[in-house]
């Protein structure tokens, strides 16, 4: 074409082709300075009554508002009891906690899911359990797991304290636009293998930090076949990596679970929704600044073995060994997780005995979980000497898994069945380790007294802390089936 | 906010990776309704033993006690989005951590609370890491204007980092109150998306 004449009009370029992050991003951007940083919009804020309260008080000192009450929803999760009431599991400062959320709520006239309200549930398990969750939204929440929401094609991230009064002051946040990261699970799970299992995997790739500055979106045949508990699953847990938020783009699956939920959009409003949602998923030639790339048939069933999410290995492994680190840091870091887990290098993940099992939380919380962790417990019992606990993420799911006799099936195998809430996952409440109690827990952090001072924690999936709680040490699944 | 300009102080190393929220404040000290008092919380299960005595962790050393940087192993900050973790530093005087890397979250708090995170490279943390290792001696200068750490040997050394949050640390700025300044952006966004996407409204 060299000695063509230029043409007067050059045809308009094709749009440059964008990731899902990006077109979120792209529509949400309310003002931008010359330097990149952005004022983006925010379609739903959740708030909890743990990092809130300070936010409130500041929006009093300095008279202000809740921009939009209505894009905003509160319930009382971290702290509250998992006994029934006359129990009276609260301590002193978690109920002038939860009351001063009630508080706030009424000052500024915020929905909030009450205590006795039959949806009340942890934050990240509720919303989208009542379409709260919709594909292409922006989502906030004073707390690291909003990443979850992403499991729907929104971009949903933590934010701290301060941003949660910038976001009910303005509905807005002032951000920079993240990296973008592909992670894709090609093929199908083999059995036994689930959605914890995928994410412990592709952390343990990337490292506790190997996602920060990143927006993950997850992709590939693994994926695209999990139902959308699982795709939270793996979303729940992209803050683990160190990433901003996880994405995966809406899909039939994603259209199907939302259809009908009590705030999910209806009539015309629904076609429309879905004309637009259609429109989300990453372009063909969209470009990635990072790509990793695993093959679903080689994940085993995963535990973690020490006191960072990356610390995970397959079930048929043994604790490894510091000398073997790849570097000086690492060695460091595996001597002290070792000391602190009680664990010697070379003895075998299944021949460590455990004392505790915890089912819940915001990563495995959901009936499937339940449903999940109730099939390898019927007609079996926990072992001897191992106190086992499940606890439902919503009330909902609660009386669910109690419709379909999942709780009967808990308690015959000698589980303690609880009420809704965060639990033993930070166990900020009654519900937690001693020091040196060892626990198989389907929640999302093995830091050091995490779920309890001095507590050590495995992380598994549902079904893996079933197993482990039948056989009293941690244990492979795929024995069970 | 307090505004932050040149910080001039003691050191502490912390050179541990990986340092999560949960270390820096266990979850029983986030069951405050108040921003302040948090010191008594920071870095609680290392500094106690499970019976109340004190251990020998590094800020309680008679050298450190003043201390008003941290030194700290890289992925600072990681796990939970608490800002009680800034706040417990602050309270307890550190107002500048020095890392190889940050967790995003526990990046953003610091600024909100008046502290600078900085970011330098792996040699220089082993430089600056040998440095808070002396003591009282350690006395590390800051100037955010000039984006320098002075060590206490004199040496220089040059920093990043984003000019609009510099900006922001230096005069104190009220970030909600330059948010609210966009106020007539915000209300016609709001506007274009109640038409285009009127299902968003309908949480109500
Ligand atoms: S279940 Fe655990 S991780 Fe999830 S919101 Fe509650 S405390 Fe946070």
């Amino acid at each position: 074409m060299a000695f063509r004449k230029k043409a007067a009009t050059p045809p308009p370029e094709p749009p440059k082709p964008r990731t899902l992050f990006e077109k979120i991003w792209d529509g949400h951007v309310v003002h931008r300075q010359d330097d990149g940083t952005c004022v983006i919009y925010v379609d739903r804020h959740l708030v909890h009554e743990v990092t809130s309260p300070q936010a409130f008080e500041g929006l009093r000192m300095t008279g202000r508002t809740v921009r939009r009450p209505d894009a905003t929803v509160a319930v009382a999760d971290h702290n509250t009891s998992t006994l029934p009431a006359s129990a009276g599991g609260v301590d002193e400062e978690s109920r002038i906690q939860i009351e001063t959320l009630e508080k706030n709520v009424a000052d500024f006239h915020v929905p909030y899911f009450g205590m006795d309200d039959p949806r009340r549930g942890i934050v990240h398990v509720i919303g989208p359990e009542q379409g709260l969750t919709l594909p292409g939204m922006t989502i906030v929440c004073g707390d690291s797991h909003t990443s979850t929401h992403g499991a729907f094609g929104a971009l949903a991230f933590g934010i701290g304290t301060s941003e949660v009064e910038h976001v009910l002051a303005t509905q807005t946040l002032i951000q920079k636009p993240a990296k973008n990261m592909r992670v894709a699970v090609e093929g199908s799970l083999p059995i036994g293998v689930t959605a914890k299992d995928v994410i412990l995997a592709i952390i343990g790739r990337l490292g506790t930090a190997g996602g920060t500055g990143y927006v993950i979106e997850y992709a590939g045949r693994a994926i695209r076949e999990m139902t959308m508990e699982g795709r939270m699953t793996v979303c729940n847990m992209s803050i683990e990596a160190g990433a901003r938020a996880g994405l995966i783009a809406p899909d039939e699956t994603t259209f199907k679970y939302l259809d009908g939920r009590p705030y999910s959009p209806k009539g015309g409003a629904w076609d429309l929704a879905l004309s637009q949602w259609r429109r989300l998923p990453s372009d063909k030639n969209a470009v990635f600044d990072s790509q990793l790339d695993l093959i679903a048939a080689d994940i085993p069933p995963m535990v973690t073995w020490g006191t960072s999410p990356q610390d995970a290995l397959p079930i048929t492994d043994v604790v490894p060994d510091p000398a073997n680190a790849p570097d000086e840091n690492r060695r460091e870091a595996w001597a002290r997780s070792l000391a602190y887990m009680g664990l010697t290098p070379g003895t075998k993940l299944v021949d460590v005995p455990i004392d505790r099992v915890f089912i819940g939380s915001c990563t495995n919380g959901r009936i499937e979980d339940l449903r999940a962790a109730a099939e390898i417990a019927r007609g079996r019992k926990v072992a001897s000497g191992v106190s086992a606990m499940v606890v439902p993420g919503s009330g909902l799911v609660k009386a669910e898994a109690e419709k379909e006799g999942l709780d009967k099936i808990f308690i015959e195998a000698g589980f303690e069945w609880r009420i809704q809430g965060c639990s033993m996952c930070l166990a900020m409440n009654a519900d937690r380790l001693e020091p040196g109690q060892r626990c198989a827990s389907t929640s999302n952090r093995n830091f050091e007294g995490r779920q309890g001072r001095g507590g050590r924690t495995h992380l598994v999936s549902p079904a893996m802390a079933v197993a482990a709680a039948i056989r009293g040490t941690l244990a492979d699944v795929r024995d069970f089936q | 906010m307090e505004k932050f300009t040149t910080l001039r102080g003691v050191a502490a190393p912390l050179p541990m990776v990986n340092v999560d929220t949960d270390m820096i404040i266990p979850k029983q000290f986030l069951k405050t309704i108040k921003r302040t008092g948090l010191k008594e919380g920071l870095f609680y299960e290392m500094r106690w033993t499970a019976d109340g005595q004190k251990k020998d962790f590094v800020l309680d050393q008679p050298a450190y006690q003043n201390a008003k940087i941290l030194v700290a192993g890289p992925n600072f900050g990681c796990g939970s989005s608490r800002e009680h973790a800034p706040w417990a530093l602050l309270d307890f005087g550190i107002r500048c951590i020095i890392s190889e890397d940050f967790a995003d979250i526990f990046y953003n708090n610091c600024f909100k609370n008046g502290i600078l995170p900085i970011k330098v490279s792996k040699e220089i943390i082993a430089k600056l890491m040998d440095d808070a290792s002396r003591g009282s001696n350690a006395v590390i200068e800051v100037d955010l204007e000039k984006q320098e750490i002075k060590g206490p040997d004199g040496g220089t050394v040059h920093f990043e980092i984003d000019a609009f949050r510099k900006k922001c640390l230096m005069e104190g700025l009220d970030d909600i109150g330059l948010t609210l300044e966009k106020k007539a952006d915000i209300d016609s966004f709001e506007k274009k998306q109640k038409e285009s996407q009127p299902w968003l409204n309908a949480a109500e």
